[in-house]
C-alpha cells in the first residue's frame, strides 16, 4: 500500500515539476528593439572594422568597433536615416570606412570593370568563332601526310 | 589584331599590376587619410582634467592655433610620443591641448605627474564620442587647428622630432600670420 | 645542433635545386642525354634532403626547443602535441618550408610517374619544377630562415594563435598547398612544350591528370578553410573575399578553366595557346598569392608579420617566373599551331566560352583585391573593397557560366545546332523556372536573388539529367548496370562534379536567403525559440583546457517537447596570449544547422547567447567534395591505369 502511495506521489511530483518546466522563463532579446538591431547589423556587415586586420564591424569585437556599434545604434534610436548615418561616418572616417565602395570617378573602373571584361572576352569570342569559319584555307589537320609522317604513323600504330 | 601582338597581352597586364605590387610595398594600407582635414572642427565640450566642474569648448580656442593631441595612460605609443610633446610644449608658438581618451581621470593623472604635463590644458572623453566626431581610430593622433576652428592637418601615429621641424612649426608660424 | 642540420640540408637542397634547374634543361636543347638523365636522381635527392629540413623543424617544435627563433614565436610548452607540428607551418618562415616540400613532392612525383614522357619534355619539366624550388629556398635561405637561432633562448614560447589551434590548421594549409603549389606542374608541363615547341594532344594528355589533381586538393583546400572558418569563428560566416581568401579562389577559377580547356585540347588538338596560357596564369596566380599573404601590400586576416624587403624578393621571383613565362608565351605561341577545325556553335564553343567566362571571373576578383592598392599607388586615397562588392558582382559574373554548365555536356563536338540543343532541354528550362517560382513561394519568401540561385542550381541539376538520362537510355535493351559501365569514370566524374556544383548554389541561395538568428539574455532555465526549435539554456560551468580555461554554456534544443539534440558552446580565454575565443556549439544536418555562440556575461550569472538557424548550409561544403569525389572519379579513369602488359583491350566506353 505504502509503494503506491509513494509512487503516485511520485508521479504527482514529477508530473507538477514537467509543468511547472514547461512554465519557464522566455529567455528576453538582449537588444531592446530587435527591428532596430537588424537595421543595425545589416548597416554593421557593410562597414570596415578599421583596427582589425579585416574584418566587419558586425563581427569585431575590438574596443572601436563597439564604440562605434553604440554610436550607431544612438543615431538610429534617434531617428537618424541609414544614409544620415553612413554620411555621418564617411566625414569622419572617409570611404575606407565602407565595405562597398561608392559609385564615383574613381571606382567606376571597379563597378563597371568585370561587365566591361565579360562584354569584351564574350564579343572577342563572337568575333574569333566567325574568323575561324571564314578561314577555311587553314592548314591544320586537313593536309595530307608526308611519306616520312606517313611511315612514322604506321610504326606507331604497330607498337602496342 | 596579329596573333603574335594579341600574346602580349598577358605579359603587358602582368607588368602592370607587378608595378603596381612595388609601389604597394612602400604604402601603408593602413594608414588612412583623414577627411576632415580642411573642414571645421567638431564641437565639444568636455570637462578638464585638473577641475572636472570646469569645462572646455572647442570654440573658446578660437583666434589661436592649437594642437589637440589625443592619449591615453593605457597607450604605449603614446608613452614614445610623449618626449617629443615635451620639447614641443618649449616653443612659445604652441598650444598643446590634450584629449584624454577613454581613460580614468586617476590613471591619467598619474602619468602625467610620473613623466611631466606637456599639455596647456587637458580634457577627458571617458566614453569616446568625441573621439569618433574627430575621427579617431587608435591613439596617438594629433590635429593642427586654425584661429577660424578649421583642422589643417592631422596626424596618425606618433609625432617624430621630424614631424614637428618640418611640417608642424612652418605650419602653424603660418598659420599665426 | 638538429637546426643547424636542418639549415645545412636546406642549403644543399638548393645547391641540387641548381643542378636540377639547370643541366637538364640545357641537355634537353643540345641532345646531351647524360645532363638529361641527372633530372631525376636531383629531384629525388632534392626530396630527401627538403623532407629532412622539415622533420629537423618538426622535431624542434615537437621537442619544445626555444632557441630555434621560430619555435619561440609559434608554439608554448602548454601546446598540445598534434598543434604543435602544426605550428611549424603557422607562420611565414615555415610555411615557406612546407611550400618548399611540397613543391619537392610533385617534383619528385613527376619524376616517378613520367616513363611515357619523351626524355627531353620530362628533363624540361623537372628543371622548371627546380627552378622554382631554387627561388623558395633562396628566398628562405637569404630573409626568411626557419632554423634561426634565438640567442639567448626563450624561457617559453610565445603561443601559437587560439584561432589556430584547431583541427583544421593540421588540414587546411597542406591541402591547400599541394592544390597550388601542385599547378606547378601543369605550368612546368606547359614550359616545357614551349621550349621544346612541341604542343599536341599527347601533351595534353599527359598534363590533365597532374592537374585535376591538383585542382581536387585545391578545391578541398579551399572548402575547408571555409568549414574551419565558420566554426571557428562563432558567428557562421564562411567567406568572406578576403584578399588571402581570393589569392586561393583566383588559381582555382583558372585551373577549372584549365581543366575544361586540356579536355578540348586532349580530345580534339584545339584551344593549345589557350590551354598553355591557362595553366601559366594558374601557377603565376598562385605564386601572387604566396606574395601578397607575405608583403604587407593589403591588409588581410591571414596575413604574416610584413617585411619590405621580402617583399621585394618575392616581387623579383614573380617578375623573372611569370615575366619569363609570358615572354616565352607570346614568342611561342604562335608556332603552337590550330587544332580542329569547330562550328560556331558546338561543345568546343561553348567550353571556349567557358574558358572565357572563368577567365574574366578571375580578372574580376584580381580587380577587386586590388583595386584599393590601384588607388592608393595612384595617390586617390585609400578605399575598402569587401563582400558587398563581390558579392554584387561575382554572382552575376559567374551566372551565364553555370547556366553553359547544362548546354554544353550535351553539344556535340564539332558541330551542334542551337535549335536541337533548346528543344532537348526545353524541359529542364520549364522545371528549373518553376521551381525557383515555387519553392520560394513554398517556404515563405521570395526575392530575386533566392530566384536567379535556385533557377542556376535547378537548371543544372534538371540539365545534368537530360545528360544522363539520353546516355543511359541509348541502349535500352542492356541491363542498367551496363549502361552505367559503359560511360567512363572520367564522364561520371564530370557529372558528379557539375552536380556538385548545382547543390553548392543550392546550399549558398538558400542559407542566404532563409537563414535567421536570435540575440538573446538567457538565465539558466529560460527558453528562446527560433524557426520551430525552442533553446533550454541549462547553464554554464567551468572548464579547463590544456592551454585555456573556458565557461562552457550548454542549450538543450527541442522540438515540440522532443529532445533533439544538446549544443555545447565555449568562451575560452587561452592563458599565455590572454586572448579570448568563443567555440560555437553547432548540430549539423543536410537539412540544417543549429548553430549557438556564447557570447559575455551578465548581471545575475545571465549569459547573452546567439542562436543561429542555417538552413542547408553544409551544402555549401557537400558540394565542394561532390566536385572533388568527380575529380578523383575522373583520375581513376581507365585511361590512365598503368599498363602491366602491353595487350590492353581497347576502350569501347563512351567518353567526355
Amino acid at each position: 500500500m505504502k509503494k503506491w502511495v509513494m509512487m503516485s506521489l511520485l508521479l504527482w511530483a514529477s508530473l507538477l515539476s514537467t509543468s511547472l518546466h514547461t512554465a519557464a522563463a522566455e529567455a528576453d532579446a538582449l537588444a531592446q528593439d530587435p527591428a532596430l538591431e537588424a537595421r543595425l547589423k545589416v548597416m554593421s556587415e557593410e562597414l570596415r572594422c578599421l583596427v582589425c586586420q579585416n574584418q566587419t564591424l558586425a563581427d569585431s569585437h575590438a574596443a572601436l568597433a563597439e564604440d562605434l556599434r553604440r554610436e550607431i545604434r544612438l543615431q538610429m534610436q534617434a531617428g537618424k536615416t541609414n544614409q544620415e548615418v553612413m554620411d555621418y561616418l564617411v566625414s569622419r572616417y572617409g570611404d575606407f570606412v565602407r565595405y562597398r565602395p561608392p559609385f564615383n570617378t574613381t571606382t567606376a573602373l571597379l563597378w563597371v570593370g568585370p561587365f566591361m571584361l565579360m562584354l569584351a572576352g564574350l564579343v572577342s569570342l563572337i568575333v574569333m568563332l566567325r574568323r575561324r569559319q571564314t578561314s577555311n584555307t587553314e592548314a591544320s589537320s586537313d593536309t595530307p601526310l608526308s611519306a616520312d609522317e606517313a611511315s612514322q604513323v604506321k610504326e606507331l600504330l604497330s607498337k602496342d | 589584331m596579329k596573333p603574335a601582338a594579341r600574346a602580349l597581352i598577358p605579359l603587358a597586364i602582368f607588368l602592370v599590376v607587378a608595378f603596381f605590387l612595388y609601389r604597394g610595398l612602400f604604402l601603408n594600407p593602413k594608414e588612412v587619410p583623414s577627411p576632415l582635414v580642411g573642414k571645421p572642427a567638431p564641437a565639444f565640450t568636455l570637462p578638464r582634467l585638473d577641475d572636472p566642474t570646469q569645462t572646455l569648448s572647442a570654440k573658446d580656442m578660437l583666434g589661436k592655433v592649437w594642437l589637440l593631441n589625443t592619449w591615453a595612460s593605457w597607450c604605449t605609443t603614446c608613452r614614445s610620443e610623449h618626449a617629443t610633446l615635451m620639447e614641443m610644449a618649449k616653443i612659445p608658438e604652441i598650444h598643446l591641448v590634450g584629449l584624454n581618451y577613454k581613460d580614468t581621470n586617476e590613471e591619467a593623472q598619474a602619468v602625467l605627474t610620473q613623466v611631466g604635463n606637456p599639455y596647456q590644458l587637458v580634457v577627458t572623453d571617458q566614453e569616446g564620442k568625441v573621439g569618433i566626431d574627430y575621427g579617431v581610430v587608435a591613439t596617438p593622433e594629433t590635429y593642427l587647428i586654425d584661429k577660424t576652428g578649421m583642422i589643417r592637418y592631422k596626424k596618425i601615429g606618433e609625432i617624430t622630432p621630424q614631424d614637428v621641424y618640418s611640417t608642424i612649426l612652418p605650419l602653424v608660424k603660418e598659420l599665426q600670420k | 645542433m638538429i637546426p643547424e642540420i636542418g639549415h645545412f640540408s636546406l642549403i644543399l637542397a638548393l645547391l641540387v635545386g641548381l643542378v636540377l634547374g639547370t643541366f637538364p634543361i640545357i641537355g634537353a636543347s643540345t641532345g646531351n642525354a647524360v645532363w638529361m638523365q641527372l633530372a631525376k636522381p636531383a629531384a629525388r635527392v632534392q626530396f630527401v634532403l627538403i623532407g629532412f629540413a622539415f622533420v629537423c623543424l618538426a622535431y624542434s617544435f615537437a621537442t619544445k626547443d626555444y632557441s630555434v627563433a621560430y619555435v619561440a614565436q609559434n608554439s608554448n610548452s602548454k601546446l598540445p602535441i598534434e598543434f604543435r607540428i602544426a605550428a611549424v607551418w603557422g607562420g611565414h618562415e615555415g610555411s615557406l618550408l612546407l611550400w618548399a616540400l611540397i613543391l619537392s613532392v610533385w617534383t619528385v612525383a613527376v619524376s616517378f610517374f613520367s616513363k611515357h614522357i619523351p626524355d627531353d619534355t620530362r628533363a624540361r619539366i623537372l628543371a622548371v619544377m627546380g627552378l622554382i624550388s631554387v627561388g623558395f629556398l633562396l628566398f628562405m635561405l637569404a630573409v626568411s630562415n626557419p632554423f634561426e637561432r634565438l640567442i639567448p633562448a626563450a624561457l617559453d614560447g610565445r603561443d601559437l594563435n587560439p584561432l589556430l589551434q584547431d583541427p583544421g590548421m593540421i588540414f587546411h594549409p597542406p591541402m591547400l598547398y599541394m592544390g597550388y603549389v601542385g599547378f606547378s606542374v601543369a605550368f612546368a608541363f606547359s614550359i616545357a612544350a614551349l621550349l621544346g615547341g612541341q604542343l599536341d594532344a599527347a601533351w595534353a594528355r599527359w598534363s590533365r591528370p597532374w592537374t585535376t589533381l591538383a585542382w581536387v586538393f585545391l578545391t578541398i583546400g579551399i572548402m575547408a578553410g571555409s568549414n574551419w572558418a565558420y566554426y571557428e569563428l562563432g558567428w557562421g560566416g564562411w567567406w568572406f573575399w578576403d584578399a588571402v581568401e581570393n589569392a586561393s579562389f583566383m588559381p582555382w577559377l583558372v585551373g577549372t578553366a584549365l581543366i575544361h580547356s586540356l579536355a578540348v585540347t586532349e580530345k580534339r588538338g584545339s584551344f593549345k595557346a589557350w590551354t598553355v596560357l591557362l595553366a601559366i596564369c594558374a601557377f603565376s596566380l598562385s605564386l601572387l598569392g604566396t606574395f601578397l599573404v607575405r608583403s604587407g601590400v593589403l591588409t588581410s586576416v591571414h596575413a604574416f608579420a610584413t617585411d619590405p624587403r621580402r617583399g621585394v624578393f618575392i616581387l623579383a621571383f614573380l617578375v623573372i617566373v611569370i615575366g619569363g613565362s609570358l615572354a616565352l608565351f607570346a614568342w611561342r605561341a604562335t608556332s603552337v599551331g590550330r587544332g580542329g577545325k569547330f562550328a560556331v556553335v558546338s561543345r568546343e564553343s561553348f567550353l571556349l566560352a567557358n574558358n572565357v567566362l572563368l577567365a574574366v571571373a578571375a580578372m574580376s576578383v584580381l580587380l577587386g583585391t586590388l583595386y584599393p592598392l590601384f588607388i592608393d599607388a595612384l595617390g586617390l586615397g585609400k578605399i575598402s573593397v569587401g563582400p558587398p562588392y563581390f558579392d554584387t558582382v561575382f554572382a552575376p559574373l559567374m551566372a551565364p557560366a553555370v547556366f553553359l554548365m547544362g548546354i554544353g555536356p550535351i553539344a556535340r563536338w564539332k558541330e551542334a545546332t542551337l535549335p536541337e540543343l533548346a528543344i532537348r532541354l526545353r524541359w529542364a528550362f520549364a522545371i528549373s523556372l518553376a521551381t525557383a517560382l515555387l519553392l520560394p513561394i513554398v517556404l515563405g519568401k521570395l526575392t530575386p536573388w533566392i530566384g536567379f540561385g535556385l533557377f542556376l542550381a535547378f537548371w543544372v541539376i534538371a540539365s545534368t539529367a537530360v545528360l544522363v538520362l539520353q546516355r543511359l537510355g541509348a541502349n535500352p535493351a542492356q541491363p542498367l548496370l551496363q549502361r552505367l559501365q559503359a560511360n567512363s569514370r572520367a564522364w561520371w566524374g564530370m557529372v558528379i562534379a557539375h552536380l556538385g556544383v548545382a547543390a553548392f548554389i543550392l546550399g549558398v541561395t538558400i542559407v542566404k536567403g532563409y537563414e535567421s538568428e536570435i540575440a538573446v539574455k538567457m538565465q539558466v532555465g529560460d527558453v528562446a525559440h527560433l524557426a520551430g526549435f525552442d533553446f533550454t539554456f541549462k547553464g554554464v560551468t567551468e572548464t579547463r583546457g590544456p592551454n585555456y580555461t573556458a565557461d562552457t554554456g550548454l542549450i538543450q534544443v527541442t522540438q515540440n517537447g522532443v529532445e533533439r539534440t544538446t549544443l555545447r558552446t565555449e568562451k575560452r580565454l587561452y592563458t599565455v596570449t590572454n586572448m579570448p575565443m568563443t567555440e560555437a556549439g553547432i548540430s549539423p544536418a543536410l537539412i540544417h544547422d543549429l548553430y549557438a555562440s556564447l557570447g559575455e556575461p551578465l548581471e545575475n550569472g545571465a549569459w547573452s547567447v546567439r542562436i543561429y538557424h542555417k538552413p542547408m548550409v553544409e551544402w555549401i561544403w557537400l558540394g565542394c567534395l561532390m566536385m572533388g569525389a568527380g575529380g578523383v572519379l575522373a583520375l581513376l579513369d581507365k585511361r590512365y591505369r598503368i599498363k602491366r602488359n602491353s595487350k590492353s583491350k581497347p576502350s569501347n566506353e563512351a567518353e567526355v
